[in-house]
């Protein structure tokens, strides 16, 4: 009896619960959330990431380069591996050729093998093409409880995304990531570089149409809160602060 | 210029630091510190960590990643231990001990972390796991190592081998956490002479030998002890062997030779043996064509010949042939000729292998030691990761693995160091403990007397003014063979130009398979007897074949590079009717009226001592002097400089698998050549 009655609560709540990562094995390859799956740390040659894809630093970047390599004492060059790296990764817009990984090992005279252990190690290095707009819906726990799951089904409806996909026309990727530290505005995403928080079903839409437009949305919290402050408003550090001697016994 | 890290020049860098002050100074030693294991008090010297604490007071602790020689990478966890008062179990690999530490390497914290790693002997017996298995795509790294990845608990030994030993970088962690691999990441093959080594490295047995694949379990081998001939290093090996046929080579550790390594030609160049053998005795008919025959009919063909040749006979030696056939090949063709051709030290590695760690300069001149003597190379190496070593070459500019200032390939640079006109002059004589490094390929040049008089000077000329003083050795040859230092002091003589310009009537060729002498050279009416193991070169030009054994099959003595004498032992019996060589030897003399005095292998193992007592003081070198003698003969030489730049025979890895008779029959070496030309179309390798 009691255990009938169970069941049919958690059935009609059920609507969040959540199908562990329900990423395909197959698309996991440039992406970094799938632990279920054993996403690849082989290189494969495909047509637009292979040995004879061309990368070069642009003479602007090559001096930014430099600037960096300049910041390491003598004999620690390859300590600039990772900016340098990150510097190719912007240059080629959002994914890292296995050239562009060649291209920085000559630059700090370090064995190729050295800088792909530093590209696979860091999950920001996105070691095969991306879209333009690289959306990363965080689905840990705190974003969960407050709706994640929605913001995947309103991306699905929108652009036929699942995680790991890529828009036909090379605009949106696909990601479900893990936390990304910003759980006060739960839930949220990340698309390239900036935050977009405290989402609602709507924001998410607005955001993807605005993309789609060629503008850029507005970053940050969603439901018009500056930054991480409570909802509410506040509810303690109300008054001014207390000065010196503050519940300090008089006789001292 | 930082070769290594921080981390590892406290581990390494105090160690040698030590060796060579002690060596230097007799400085007293560091106050040793108490340390107790599981109660026991054992004193050592500060910096020793935990698991050498305890292996010093009989405990041995687990271990997965430890290896005395690599750095220390403390990622397997195994070695954890309970240290008293500290909350925390420490990894006993990398951690130091302090004054008055209780280990405890048997309680219940300690055995509790063990059982963190999920082996059979500290797991739990059932199993928890419940979700998907990880699985790991195995890799293709070449025709030697197998992979079977899933297996690899990322100890990270063979990274740390092949970029710290072999130079090889190559190999490394890609990914992290569960989706953490070892690989190349891109595919390619490791491009190394020293590639086997990871397979005995490895703890799990995720990179095992492709070769030795399946055919057979350990406890079904049996092991003998012998040493290696493929170069002049002489490794110290262990045959492994079952029913009549060897089935792998490991590696023996000798401390003053190739410490725990063996090149990948001396480890897999095995199944050679099996193939193109000598197997019965052949004369050639009237047709010219080799037919099989009895011992007794080949013997006294040969003999014949030997006899009516009158004295105008001549012999050349191969380069796998052992002290006591060329011994008593020297009693039946030359018994009147003279002993030692040369002062010992001109020929010799003087500094011994062990010697490079404490030098600061070397010099190459027409050498490629990584090829012609990889467990030499591989000492250098280690010299200049942790020494400072400068090194620099003299021929072509080939990769050593490490940094190597290539001062051009011009003999006439030679003269130049040594009347100091050269730009690197003036760093060779501030060099504390220079060295100079000779190739034989050098030698066998037209010129090679001239140039070889002027290293002479040169080196007497560095010897004399450096810090090493009268103990430091700067001159030294690199053989490429494993018999020529055996030969040499046994009076043979290098070159064969003599034989070119006085032909014999009789050559004797002793497992020579090189083509220094073919058939061409010699007038028709000479007969030439070969003995040896493989039908190669020289059984081709042959008229009589004698057929002998490799050097599983014969208890003999080789010579290595440094002049330490050592024996091989038999594994296995010659195949079909082939026989030890000085046997062969001691028969024909029978024959042809000259019977040798000697029948057991105690009776030639004295005559050898006779002509050369180093020759049977097994394991020992023995040290050569007369510099200043050996100088000044080669003022006396006189002779024309060529203009050849100058070059050595072995520049790619692809040369490395070939060099003699049995690596030729070798299938794994051609394998591996066939691999190393493919790799060379592979956009990946830099």
């Amino acid at each position: 009896m009691l255990s009938s009655l169970a069941r049919a609560l958690t059935s009609t709540s059920v609507r969040s619960v959540r199908n562990v990562h329900r990423s395909a094995a197959a698309c996991s390859d440039s992406l970094f959330v799938n632990y279920r799956y054993h996403s690849l740390l082989q290189h494969r040659d495909s047509a637009d990431n292979n040995v004879d894809t061309p990368f070069e630093f642009t003479a602007e970047n090559l001096k930014r380069a430099q600037a960096i390599i300049s910041i390491y004492p003598d004999g620690h060059k390859k300590a600039a591996v990772i900016p340098l790296l990150d510097l190719a990764q912007r240059q080629v817009g959002n994914w890292l050729p296995i050239t562009a990984m060649h291209e920085v090992a000559k630059l700090l005279d370090m064995p190729r093998m050295r800088v792909y252990e530093v590209a696979t190690f860091y999950t920001m290095f996105m070691r095969n093409p991306v879209g333009k707009y690289h959306i990363q819906v965080c689905t840990t726990t705190p974003c969960w409880l407050r709706g994640s799951d929605d913001i995947m089904v309103t991306i699905h409806e929108k652009l036929g995304l699942k995680p790991g996909e890529t828009t036909k026309d090379g605009l949106f990727t696909l990601s479900e990531v893990e936390c990304l530290g910003a759980c006060v505005n739960a839930p949220m995403m990340q698309i390239n570089d900036d935050y977009y928080e405290d989402l609602a079903v709507a924001d998410t839409k607005e955001i993807l149409d605005t993309l789609t437009a060629g503008k850029k949305p507005k970053a940050g919290p969603r439901n018009g809160r500056f930054a991480a402050e409570p909802a509410g408003g506040l509810t303690s550090l109300t008054g001014p602060p207390p000065g010196p001697g503050f519940m300090v016994r008089d006789d001292l | 210029m930082l070769r290594i890290g921080a981390s590892r020049l406290l581990q390494h860098g105090g160690r040698h630091a030590a060796v060579v002050s002690a060596a230097r100074t007799q400085s007293s030693a560091p106050d040793k510190i108490e340390v107790f294991i599981d109660d026991m008090p054992v004193m050592v010297p500060p910096g020793t960590t935990v698991l050498q604490a305890a292996a010093q007071a009989g405990v041995e602790i687990p271990r997965f990643c430890y290896h005395e020689r690599l750095s220390v990478a403390g990622n397997c966890r195994m070695c954890l231990v309970e240290v008293e008062k500290s909350v925390k179990p420490v990894a006993a690999c990398a951690m130091p001990v302090m004054k008055g530490w209780r280990i405890k390497t048997d309680s219940e914290m300690t055995r509790k972390a063990r059982e963190g790693d999920q082996s059979m002997a500290f797991g739990s017996d059932r199993s928890r796991f419940l979700e998907n298995k990880r699985a790991v795509e195995d890799k293709n790294i070449g025709p030697l190592v197998k992979t079977i990845m899933t297996r690899c608990i990322h100890c990270t030994r063979c990274v740390r081998f092949a970029t710290e030993i072999a130079g090889v970088e190559d190999l490394g962690t890609t990914g992290r956490g569960t989706n953490m691999e070892i690989g190349t990441y891109v595919e390619k093959m490791l491009l190394s002479e020293l590639s086997g080594n990871v397979i005995d490295l490895c703890p799990v047995g995720a990179l095992t030998s492709k070769p030795y694949a399946f055919t057979a379990r350990p406890w079904e081998i049996r092991r003998t002890d012998s040493v290696d001939v493929m170069d002049a290093v002489g490794s110290n090996i262990v045959v492994n062997h079952r029913t009549g046929e060897v089935l792998r080579i490991l590696p023996q550790v000798n401390e003053d030779i190739n410490e725990e390594w063996l090149s990948d030609k001396s480890r897999f160049a095995y199944d050679g043996l099996k193939r193109q053998r000598l197997v019965y005795p052949m004369v050639k008919d009237s047709d010219g064509e080799l037919r099989p025959c009895e011992w007794e009919d080949a013997l006294i063909v040969a003999a014949k010949a030997l006899k009516a040749a009158d004295g105008s006979v001549a012999a050349i030696a191969g380069g796998l042939a052992d002290a006591e056939a060329l011994v008593a090949l020297k009693d039946l063709v030359f018994p009147d000729a003279g002993t030692g051709t040369d002062l010992r030290s001109s020929y010799l590695l003087n500094t011994k292998i062990v010697g490079v760690e404490e030098a600061d300069m070397i010099v190459f001149v027409g050498a490629n030691p990584r090829f012609e003597a990889p467990l030499f190379n591989t000492r250098v190496r280690k010299a200049w990761t942790y020494n400072e070593l400068h090194a620099a070459m003299i021929g072509p500019d080939v990769n050593l693995t490490y940094d190597c200032e290539h001062l051009g390939d011009d003999a006439s640079i030679i003269g130049k160091l040594l009347d100091g006109s050269h730009p690197f002059s003036q760093r060779l004589t501030a060099a504390k403990r220079p060295m100079i490094v000779v190739g034989t390929s050098l030698l066998a040049r037209p010129d090679g007397d001239v140039l070889y008089a002027q290293l002479l000077q040169l080196s007497q000329k560095l010897r004399s003014s450096c810090e090493g003083g009268s103990e430091w050795r700067v001159f030294n040859i690199l053989h490429r063979v494993a018999s020529q230092v055996a030969a040499l002091d046994l009076g043979y003589t290098p070159g064969v130009a003599d034989i070119r310009n006085n032909p014999p009537k009789v050559l004797y060729l002793m497992g020579a398979d090189e083509g220094a002498i073919t058939r061409e050279d010699l007038p028709k009416d000479t007969l030439v007897i070969y003995q040896g193991h493989h039908g190669d070169q020289g059984a081709e030009m042959a008229d009589v074949v004698l057929p002998g054994a490799a050097y599983t099959e014969k208890t003999a003595t080789y010579v290595n590079m440094e002049g330490r004498a050592q024996q091989t032992q038999a594994a296995l019996v010659p195949p079909g009717m082939a026989r030890e060589d000085w046997k062969i030897i001691r028969a024909l003399s029978e024959i042809v009226d000259t019977r040798l005095p000697y029948d057991k292998l105690n009776d030639i193992r004295n005559r050898l001592a006779e002509v050369s007592p180093n020759l049977t003081r097994y394991g020992d070198v023995e040290e050569a002097n007369y510099f200043a003698q050996a100088t000044a003969l080669a003022e006396m030489v006189s002779g024309k400089k060529g203009a050849a730049p100058i070059d050595v025979p072995q520049k790619k890895l692809e040369d490395f698998y070939m060099t003699n008779s049995i690596t030729r029959a070798s299938p794994t070496m051609a394998k591996c050549i066939a691999a190393v030309k493919k790799e060379a179309a592979n956009k990946y390798i830099e």
